[in-house]
């Protein structure tokens, strides 16, 4: 019963937000601003985790794939394919989810316990037009970009470990990349970032736009918003790979 | 004119006040006070619909805002000013652009109009040299005062305070209270002071509203309440009196 009374009250906070959507000289000062910090800000990361990500899938692959009948374009191709179709949307959003989805809940968690919700409201604006309208918006078209910089730094980071290992060859990674590009694979990612975007920053917002109880209740509503948005991105992974592909 | 009427709130199964009835009349300034965790500001917040009631209503300038829709309340709201209990200052902007916000998105002012209208409510609440501050500079009652400076910037009709003076030393409650005095005569404003401090609201109130036992007790001038017999009122004010005098 109280699952169901968080999922109404999580709709309804979507509900408002979408109806103030257009109030968009309200937010958008604060749009721009947090393109930044969700987008921007988080490069650094991203290139991280791509560039690991497919480091070490290459160097795996090759150590299982290590036989005389199996051309080492494979490698190329498993890794790429891999990065371009799950790992870089997934890993990303994972991580994701921690850096901007645990920010969003501790900064609005910490304006609702100070009463900074309620000063806004009561000068007369829409605080959801105003806090959670630009921040799921800036999300949602963030995560996309996001998503070029993962799988680049991905195959780069393959392409990077073979050669430095002695694994994969450059020349023989790129060919099996090539080989089994499809462009869906793209298409299929750009959506999944787009999906995990809204997920993740719609989730935490909730989380803190509703926090209460002090220090205590903004802790709470930050570890909820890191939890469930991963839960529900892994979830939404697997309805979008049985629904697209 | 503010009339609240019938007007009570729960919080799941805790009943927080029923029926509470009173007038509020333009220019004066009155005190809700009352135990901690009577709902004083339970009470504050439903008076410009930051929380909605069980039932009944408040009526303002003749509008029950509980049957205004949303965007009739948010212009409604502007006719208010609240000076709440943690100041609630924006820390992520300083003390001019806290007090400039509302300016910025409800005025078609021009910068230099701003500069100026933001400069005179520091002027008012003493507070000019702080301008360019980060909020985490502030001190407790530093923070009170930039809080009214930006609640008087719109030019409300209402200042509503919450808990004015708590967290103060005796010193800054005092240059607060004189704030708030000066607030209402020079500004002709209609003050709701919610405070447990009798020492304020022997200074500062016209009328007094006491919350106790989940209603509103008492409702009355400063003078009647001096003379009030009324136990658990003479109880509070007694109390106030004896922590008073035992600090001296």
């Amino acid at each position: 019963m109280n699952a169901l009374g968080e999922i109404g009250k999580y709709s309804s906070l979507l509900y408002q937000a979408l109806r103030s959507s257009t109030e968009f000289s309200t937010y958008r000062k604060s749009f721009f601003n947090e393109m930044v910090k969700i987008g921007y800000d988080s490069v650094p990361i991203i290139m991280l985790t791509g560039f690991f990500t497919g480091s070490v899938m290459t160097i795996q692959s090759a150590y299982q794939l290590d036989s005389a009948f199996i051309p080492l374009s494979t490698i190329g191709a498993i890794v790429s394919e891999s990065i371009l179709i799950e790992l870089a949307a997934v890993i990303s959003s994972l991580v994701l989810a921690g850096k901007v989805g645990a920010r969003l809940a501790t900064e609005l968690g910490t304006m609702r316990v100070t009463e900074q919700i309620d000063a806004l409201e009561s000068m007369g604006f829409n605080s959801i037009s105003f806090l959670v309208v630009p921040r799921v918006f800036a999300g949602v078209l963030m995560f996309p970009v996001l998503y070029i910089v993962a799988s680049i730094t991905g195959v780069g980071g393959g392409v990077l470990a073979g050669m430095v290992s002695g694994a994969v060859p450059a020349s023989d990674f790129l060919a099996g990349a090539r080989m089994y590009f499809a462009p869906y694979t793209l298409i299929f990612g750009f959506v999944k970032m787009f999906v995990f975007g809204f997920i993740i920053t719609s989730i935490s917002c909730y989380q803190g736009y509703y926090a209460s109880g002090g220090a205590e209740g903004v802790g709470n509503s930050t570890t909820s918003a890191t939890v469930l948005s991963c839960m529900m991105v892994l979830l939404a992974d697997f309805v979008l790979a049985a629904l697209l592909l | 004119m503010i009339e609240i009427n019938n007007l009570t709130k729960s919080f799941g199964d805790l009943l927080i006040w029923e029926d509470v009835n009173f007038q509020i009349d333009d220019g004066e300034t009155i005190a809700i006070i009352g135990r901690s965790g009577c709902g004083k500001s339970v009470l504050l917040k439903h008076i410009n619909a930051l929380l909605s009631p069980d039932s009944g209503s408040v009526i303002i300038d003749g509008n029950n805002i509980y049957d205004m829709d949303y965007v009739s309340q948010r212009k409604l709201r502007q006719k208010f000013g609240i000076l709440f209990q943690g100041s609630a200052l924006f820390d992520s902007i300083n003390t001019f652009e806290n007090i400039a916000f509302p300016l910025r998105f409800f005025s078609d002012q021009s910068e230099e109009e701003i500069r100026g209208n933001v400069m005179d409510a520091l002027k008012m609440v003493n507070l000019e040299s702080a301008h360019d501050k980060e909020t985490s500079e502030l001190s407790g009652g530093m923070r009170k005062r930039v809080g009214l400076a930006r609640a008087i910037i719109l030019k409300p009709k209402y200042i509503m305070y919450d808990e004015p003076t708590s967290g103060l030393d005796p010193q800054t409650s005092n240059e607060i209270n004189e704030l708030i005095i000066r607030m209402a005569d020079s500004l002709d404003v209609t003050s709701i002071v919610v405070t447990h401090d009798m020492h304020s609201v022997l200074n500062i109130a016209d009328k007094v509203a006491f919350l106790d036992e989940q209603k509103l007790s008492w409702h009355g001038t400063v003078d009647d309440l001096i003379k009030s017999e009324q136990d658990s009122l003479k109880s509070f004010v007694t109390a106030s009196e004896y922590q008073i005098n035992s600090t001296r």
